[in-house]
């Protein structure tokens, strides 16, 4: 099971045909205590790179793009309730939607060393 | 010879050591303290010299007080005070006198902030819950904002709310034309830039149009301009039904009797609450109103206040969803504003307190039953049959000579095609129904007419405790005391805000604002009875043109964000006019106020945001590549002078040069205009036109977060593109793009606190009132330079009117954060700097001319005693979760608590420094939590219910 990272702090996991998309550790840390998120309707179909769901803190608000495109199968409806599993799970409990990929992958996406690196060079 | 000393003796110029703080001995001692010889050595470090200079001659010599107030007086008795029956969403109205005294005309509620600091905010912030209880209940809404500029702006934020929610991305808006006409114009001015196209159509064929054009939104008047009062029920199904959010404009004081808006479906309900106690005042200010439905509630524009939890649990409101809000969604934000009209919201609310719902009722009955009386005694017919306040009679060929005859029997009515409209209003007497009833060929009887069957509001509204308990003026005034002591206001210590310029608003300068010559003159009376007004408007233009050296001013926008959407327009149109009009790109410095990209966005731009340099600097390479780069397209700049850091910028005018030369415009934002005045201008750093802040630099005061004016200046070229309004001529050229307000001149009322400023200082104090705020400055910087580091400087070393202090190196040692700086301030008894901008981290302080040195000092001391207080942490002798940081604030019940278990003593958490026990300031609650409040979105009162089984529990308990 891979994960791979994109430059705007979301991580993406292979979950059989599609695949499950959140945001990093470093960005729920980035911004705060999540008060809020709006989440695609499922069965959207989505292009790489678009802003389909929205993430809230009390101090910052951020768009949450689709690293792929594809068709959005499923939400993590349990966030709407419950916001702060963003903060305290951000990469199992707290994901955002997973998306069935219509084609190839974007070619800049990193493996967790790079992203990493990408971190370190954005701070 | 007698004569002349007897005169000689008249102080003239005592004001200007009234407002401006440190006397000479200060002066000479701050000067010293920052190495300065004199105050004009000063300047030359600061100011670069090839922008200095400005002429104020057309300014008069300064007056005093005495002098002021009575010129003042003269200008309002030269306007004529009538009975103004038009209505267009303005009434007369009662103030009751305890509001007048307690609220308007109290500095502990007209000087206070925007409610940031949440904890030293807890008065003025449950005033605006009943606010938004009242107008959530009145309207049928659940969710009502903490007000908006006016009813004719929050219709026009309605409808760019409604834009941005609909899905099928339809640029229609469909409009009943019984809407007010400035509504009507306000709202084509917002539309038109962002590509919404405006159809009218007839109430009787509103179905039709709104199935025919499937737009996003309806925008419907209830009751109608003219007073027609028809179930709207149908076209809100209509509305829905074709995938569009239904709109209604309504009357606050109509709605305690007919059904609400929200009960018959509507989404979105806006109006003005001018009827609930807030003077006439010539057009303002008063408070507009927004509620909406749950759904909507996250693009809500303008504040919300929310009620969360303190540290300890217990109940504390702070403004809740800021992330919608423009300084920090920018140009995503849902709307530029930032100053709303909070001390009129709080008047509003309280007139609701004292009245309760049933004393609501009566008033509005008793206005509806004048209207009915008036219906059945006239000669004439009637155009509508079912009305509440307002009554149109068919005067036909009648109409000249009804309109005269009630002119000169002292009333001014409203003229339509062929009929005459009259608005009733509870200040309205059994007389002057009778002398309404004879203008009108008949006299008083049987009513007739009125609500129609079926449209009777069965709903209760206002029946939350605070409404239903302070009818007793013993209660009233305590209650109100009671709020007003909970809040940290400028007659309590400095509000050294940065961006801010809390200065001294003047008793003498407030004084006028409620002269009756001022307070109860219609903004559609006849320009004949306002000619104290206008020329009180004509001469203070005037002066404002020199103190920018522009040649017009507009008076019209009601906030600094108003002005720069305002003047942005002035330079689209100028843009059009000269077969420009593709030219669309906005460059913004990335430091600029966050209401700047937003504003640009409303103003149909696309922002491009260029780079600041290490210093804080635009930088001017990026500037240059940028604008060459769009220089096909390039519309604007906007650039804040001196820099929103502080610094009088060395290149400005090359920087202004470079725009102009790739055919763009440069907006000044006048933010920091307190560090311009007298010694340069807008026009000198090259600048086409800039928006003032009066509530800043002006002395009108904030009001607790409202009411502003942001009139807007312009070189000549753009003078033909200034706003005007379609009512009022004398309100703009004719060749303007339309009204940016509902009102001719903004909020009117309040020009005379800017007014008697200007000719209380005249060229030389307003000239000093500068430079000392520039001393003032750079006297907090020296002494705190040894404790924090001060983050920018200009090229001498010395930093403009306000500086910034870099706390971002206290997280790493201690832990500190610069929030918990700012609450350990109020333990103090301070109001905390500007938090986090426009650098994250740092603190921006503002003292203003107005501040002495002694009160400078207590300041300074305060810092330096918290810097202290933070050493400690760093070097282990405090502990780092335990501490007087981040246990701040510190309440009396805990500190007077049998319970104590922190490491420092109960002395240091509440009286860290003598003098602090002298006029000990309790923050009535401890930290706020926003995150709770925010999960937990709850805007409104608890009903009475909640209430009396709460006090059940303790009772029990």
């Amino acid at each position: 099971m891979t994960t791979k990272f994109t430059k705007d702090h979301e991580w993406l996991r292979q979950d059989g045909e599609a695949w499950t998309v959140g945001i990093t550790d470093h960005a729920q840390n980035a911004l705060g205590d999540v008060v809020f998120v709006d989440l695609p309707e499922p069965g959207r179909v989505v292009e790489a790179g678009e802003a389909i769901a929205v993430v809230e803190s009390v101090k910052a608000a951020s768009d949450v793009y689709a690293p792929i495109a594809g068709k959005v199968v499923e939400v993590n409806a349990a966030l709407v309730d419950d916001p702060a599993l963003i903060n305290q799970s951000p990469t199992d409990a707290g994901w955002f939607f997973r998306i069935a990929p219509s084609g190839a992958l974007p070619d800049d996406l990193m493996d967790s060393d790079a992203y990493a690196r990408h971190v370190e060079s954005a701070t | 010879m007698s004569a002349a000393e007897f005169a000689a003796l008249e102080d003239q110029g005592e004001f200007i050591r009234r407002h401006i703080g440190p006397g000479e001995a200060e002066i000479a001692a701050m000067l010293a303290a920052v190495g300065a010889e004199s105050l004009e050595a000063l300047v030359a470090r600061t100011v670069p010299a090839g922008i200095r200079g400005v002429d104020l001659s057309a300014l008069p010599p300064p007056t005093n007080e005495a002098g002021a107030l009575a010129e003042l007086r003269a200008l309002a008795e030269a306007n004529q005070v009538k009975r103004s029956l038009i209505g267009l969403g303005y009434h007369g109205t009662r103030t009751p006198p305890v509001i007048l005294r307690n609220i308007l005309e109290n500095p502990g509620w007209y000087t206070a902030y925007t409610p940031y600091q949440a904890e030293i905010a807890q008065g003025r912030l449950e005033a605006l819950v009943n606010f938004q209880t009242m107008i959530a209940e009145l309207t049928g809404l659940p969710v009502a904002g903490a007000s908006l500029l006016d009813e004719a702006t929050a219709a026009a934020e309605a409808v760019t709310l409604a834009h941005g929610q609909h899905k099928a991305k339809s640029d229609a808006l469909v409009v009943a034309d019984d809407l007010h006409p400035q509504t009507l114009a306000v709202v084509r001015v917002r539309a038109e830039p962002v590509g919404i196209r405006v159809v009218v159509a007839p109430v009787a064929g509103l179905a039709a149009t709104i199935a025919a054009e499937k737009p996003f939104a309806v925008l419907t008047q209830y009751p109608g301009t003219e007073g027609a009062l028809r179930d709207i029920a149908p076209e809100i199904a209509a509305a829905h039904a074709a995938g569009a959010l239904a709109i209604v404009a309504a009357d606050p004081l109509a709605l305690t009797l007919v059904t609400p808006p929200g009960e018959l479906g509507a989404d979105i309900v806006v109006g003005t609450s001018q009827r609930f106690g807030v003077p006439l005042g010539y057009g303002g200010p008063h408070a507009g109103f927004i509620a909406v439905k749950d759904a909507l509630k996250r693009a809500l524009p303008g504040r919300l206040v929310g009620v969360s939890v303190d540290a300890h649990g217990a109940p504390a409101m702070r403004l809740a969803l800021q992330t919608r809000e423009q300084h920090i969604r920018r140009e995503k934000a849902t709307s530029n504003i930032c100053t709303a009209q909070v001390l009129l919201a709080v008047m509003a609310g309280m007139y609701a307190v004292w009245h309760g719902p049933e004393g609501l009722r009566r008033i509005a009955r008793r206005v509806n039953l004048g209207a009915r009386l008036l219906a059945g005694a006239s000669r004439f017919g009637l155009r509508h049959a079912s009305f509440f306040d307002t009554v149109v009679f068919e005067t036909g060929a009648e109409t000249d000579a009804v309109m005269a005859a009630a002119l000169a029997a002292g009333f001014n009515l409203r003229r339509l095609d062929g009929a005459v409209a009259v608005a009733l209003d509870e200040t309205v007497t059994g007389a002057e129904l009778a002398t309404l009833a004879r203008l009108l060929g008949g006299s008083i009887a049987a009513p007739k007419g009125g609500l129609p069957d079926g449209l009777a509001r069965t709903t209760p509204f206002c029946t939350a405790e605070v409404f239903n308990s302070h009818h007793a003026e013993h209660s009233m005034l305590r209650y109100m005391k009671r709020l007003e002591d909970k809040d940290v206001a400028l007659n309590r210590s400095m509000i050294p805000l940065g961006s801010c310029t809390m200065k001294l608003n003047a008793t003498a300068e407030m004084i006028p604002v409620t002269f009756p010559g001022f307070a109860e003159i219609h903004p559609f009376a006849p320009v004949e009875q306002a000619q104290g007004y206008l020329r009180m408007i004509r001469t203070l233009e005037g002066w404002l043109c020199a103190v920018t050296g522009f040649a017009a001013v507009s008076l019209q926008p009601n906030a600094g964000s108003q002005g720069e959407y305002a003047g942005l327009l002035a330079i689209r149109a100028f843009h059009r006019a000269n077969g420009q009009g593709h030219r669309d790109i906005c460059l913004i410095p990335s430091s600029a106020h966050g209401t700047n990209p937003a504003s640009a966005v409303m103003a149909g731009m696309k922002v491009v945001v260029t780079a600041c340099d290490r210093d804080g600097n635009v930088d001017l390479d990026d500037l240059r590549a940028k604008a060459d780069q769009h220089k096909d397209r390039l519309a604007a700049l906007m650039v804040t002078y001196p820099s929103t850091h502080g610094v009088y910028e060395e290149a400005i005018r090359e920087i202004c040069a470079i725009i102009h030369a790739h055919g763009g415009q440069v907006y000044m934002d006048g933010a920091n205009m307190n560090a311009q005045v007298g010694l340069t201008s807008p026009a000198a750093i090259g600048a086409d036109v800039c928006h003032l802040n009066l509530h800043k630099t002006f002395c009108i005061p904030h009001g607790g977060g409202g009411p502003g004016v942001g009139p807007i200046g312009v070189a000549a070229h753009l003078a033909p593109h200034l706003p005007n309004h379609p009512l009022v001529a004398e309100a703009g050229p004719a060749t303007g793009f339309g009204p940016v307000s509902a009102a001719p001149f903004g909020s009117a009322a309040i020009l005379p606190i800017s007014y008697a400023y200007i000719r209380m200082m005249g060229a030389e104090g307003l000239t000093r009132a500068t430079e000392v705020a520039i001393l003032n400055a750079n006297y907090l910087a020296a002494r705190l330079a040894p404790h924090f580091p001060i983050l920018y400087r200009g090229a001498q070393g010395m930093v403009a009117h306000e500086c910034i202090l870099d706390c971002r190196g206290f997280g790493q040692g201690g832990g500190v954060l610069v929030e918990d700086i700012a609450k350990r301030l109020q333990d103090y008894g301070f109001h905390a700097p500007t938090m986090s901008w426009p650098v994250n981290g740092t603190l921006m302080v503002e003292p203003t001319e107005s501040e002495t040195k002694a009160e400078l000092d207590r300041f300074a001391e305060a810092m330096i005693a918290i810097r202290g207080e933070i050493r400690a942490i760093e070097q282990g002798r405090a502990d780092k979760a335990d501490n007087v940081l981040k246990n701040a604030p510190h309440t009396a019940e805990e500190v007077a608590g049998d319970a104590w278990s922190h490491p420092y003593t109960r002395q240091q958490a509440a009286f860290p420094l003598p003098w602090v026990r002298a006029a000990k300031y309790w923050p009535p609650v401890k930290r706020v939590d926003n995150v709770h409040g925010d999960r937990n979105l709850a805007c409104t009162c608890a009903p009475l219910e909640a209430y009396a089984e709460r006090q059940f529990m303790q009772a029990a308990e």
